[in-house]
């Protein structure tokens, strides 16, 4: 019973939506777009399953005296603070959206540290091309090549020194090889989701539901 | 002599549904004005047409009587040629008519209808894929079949998923710890949900050679399954009092939040081995990177395809696309599961004939193919 329920509420959640796919009447619709409701409401019951994991685990850190325990005070502070304030704004009712402290907080603190971490990404990518362009064996020398050309091909430079041959070249590149390879994997990926959408709904593969009776 | 009045007094009135501030003149830049009901919609759409050219800009009015009050509804071009209006009531009955403006006089043309919103049920241009899924289905439940009957089903060689066991054998070598990260995407995300199937054969490695491993969450509901994941993984194989609780945990759902604490993690804690597995944007390469200048040895594995160039410069193995799909039943060699491998293999060979069938077709002058393989 434990494994049978979950397996007939899968059966039933899943085929749904491929049912909607093709059926359009609003009576149809209308149960499929509250299905996605009831993942948004499901998803907001296992947050706190992860607050209390976070809270849990960075406590223990700190009793412990673990490596790093002094990043695990900032986090519970930054947790606390800004659920302090997240809270209040909504509960009082007396701000229109949420407190000006959380707004502050967010706006001069969480979003320079998102754009810190996401601007990093340009030294990353310098690091990883560089790895992956090093010419060590003919396949890698063919992705050099490529990547010159595709590179060349992206600024006025490379027009400048083959008399305007780069862009087209650069572009047939993108557009022939790489779309077809591309359009290969897209389409084994696809398929492949496919399957293991029929497995689960199917109950066929259960590993997310654990293979205990 | 009053009968001689009848008939032209007879033209005006029919002329007055037509035109109320104008006559559509001969040679007019819009005519032959339709109104229908949007087929195989959720009954939110009434569809326009018109014959018309150029950019004479035309404003679409809608009534709910043929004499009635008429609003505005958008505006369009005469070439446009069509327009939805989605602003309907379901049910509701409708006139709808084109106004234009010639010189100093506003025009409109014969007002259309009644016509109503009603939901249909069959989208008629999604029958090749409906066809499609009842193949993939027909071919998953009889592949199954069979592999229950016991038959051999042969699967190639993924080297990807042969160099999970030796990760995992050379984290308990060195004695350090693995990381496991399930991407960054819920459990709605099929390759979540393929990634997890991963982790659990996975976890049962690591419950048999006592290796330390670590599977932090962005998303609450993965972080759910995933403990009960590793926690089932640990009982399977015997070992239930190795689990322990800060196995899995939960970071945090912002991404570049995550990203920072696994790459700090990596850094300070230099696991062996790093199982990228699942769905992953731009924190991909923040990862893998900062993993391979830590000397770990990294598998990846992904269906998104912007992230496989980054996976496959800086990973030592990566699951591309399909693989990871099937990687639970090549690890498990499940026949149940390899049967349905083998449904998706088969599927392959009948869409690259019908494709390759299609470009001869299309060589020869016909896109009948490509008009059918067309789909919304």
């Amino acid at each position: 019973m434990r494994r049978t329920i979950p397996l007939v509420l899968t059966f039933v959640v899943g085929m749904y939506p491929v049912f909607a796919f093709f059926v359009p009447h609003n009576v149809i619709s209308n149960m499929n777009q509250r299905l996605d409701t009831y993942l948004v409401i499901v998803a907001a019951f296992a947050l706190p399953l992860g607050v209390v994991n976070l809270v849990g685990m960075n406590l223990s850190k700190i009793k412990q005296k673990k490596s790093g325990w002094p990043y695990s005070i900032v986090l519970l502070a930054g947790l606390a603070v800004m659920a302090y304030f997240g809270v209040v704004g909504v509960i009082t009712g007396q701000y229109t959206g949420f407190h000006p402290t959380f707004e502050d907080l967010f706006e001069h603190m969480v979003s320079p540290l998102q754009a810190t971490m996401f601007s990093l990404l340009a030294f990353y990518v310098a690091s990883a091309a560089y790895r992956a362009f090093r010419a060590r064996n003919v396949e890698a020398t063919i992705l050099l090549i490529a990547a010159i050309v595709v590179m060349l091909g992206r600024i006025p430079f490379g027009d400048m020194l083959t008399g305007g041959n780069m862009t087209p070249l650069s572009e047939w590149l993108m557009d022939k090889p790489n779309a077809a390879a591309q359009r290969g994997i897209i389409i084994g990926a696809a398929l492949g989701a496919a399957s293991m959408s029929i497995r689960v709904i199917l109950g066929i593969e259960t590993t997310y539901l654990g293979k205990g009776e | 002599m009053s009968r001689f009045y009848i008939f032209p007094a007879l033209i005006l009135l029919l002329a007055v549904p037509w035109s109320v501030y104008g006559q559509v003149e001969p040679g007019a830049p819009v005519g032959s004005l339709r109104a229908f009901d949007t087929p195989a919609d959720d009954g939110t759409g009434v569809t326009l047409e018109w014959t018309g050219e150029g950019e004479f800009p035309i404003r679409v009015m809608r009534s709910t009587a043929r004499l009635g009050d008429y609003q505005e509804v958008s505006e369009a071009f005469a070439f446009d040629g069509s327009y939805v209006d989605r602003s309907v009531d379901r049910g509701t009955e409708y006139f709808y008519r084109l106004e234009y403006v010639v010189g100093t006089d506003t025009l409109v043309t014969e007002a259309v209808g009644p016509v109503a919103a009603v939901g249909n049920w069959f989208r008629t241009y999604r029958v090749v894929t409906l066809v499609g899924t009842i193949v993939m289905f027909t071919l998953v439940i009889g592949f199954v079949s069979v592999a229950r009957q016991g038959r051999e089903l042969y699967i190639r060689k993924i080297s990807g998923l042969n160099a999970i066991n030796e990760a995992v054998g050379r984290a308990t070598e060195m004695g350090k710890k693995i990381m496991y990260i399930p991407g960054i995407l819920s459990l709605s995300e099929i390759q979540t949900i393929a990634s997890l199937s991963i982790l659990e054969h996975i976890a049962k490695l690591t419950a048999i050679y006592g290796t330390d491993i670590e599977v932090p969450n962005k998303d609450p509901l993965v972080f759910s399954a995933a403990r009960e994941t590793v926690k089932q993984a640990y009982l399977e194989a015997g070992k239930p009092d190795q689990f322990k609780e800060e196995m899995v945990t939960y970071i945090t759902y912002d991404q570049f939040a995550y990203a920072a604490s696994i790459t700090a993690k990596m850094v300070r804690e230099k696991p062996a081995t790093n199982f990228l597995i699942g769905s992953f944007f731009a924190e991909s390469l923040i990862l893998a990177e900062t993993g391979q200048a830590a000397g770990a040895i990294q598998v990846a594995g992904t269906a998104d395809i912007p992230q496989l160039p980054f996976f496959v410069t800086t990973c030592d193995y990566t699951l591309l696309g399909e693989e990871l799909y099937a990687a639970s039943a090549y690890l498990s060699r499940e026949p149940v599961l390899l049967g349905s491998i083998k449904a998706q293999d088969i599927a392959k060979v009948i869409l690259m004939a019908i494709m390759g069938l299609g470009i001869v077709m299309l060589a020869f002058g016909s896109d009948y193919i490509r008009t059918i393989l067309t789909t919304r």
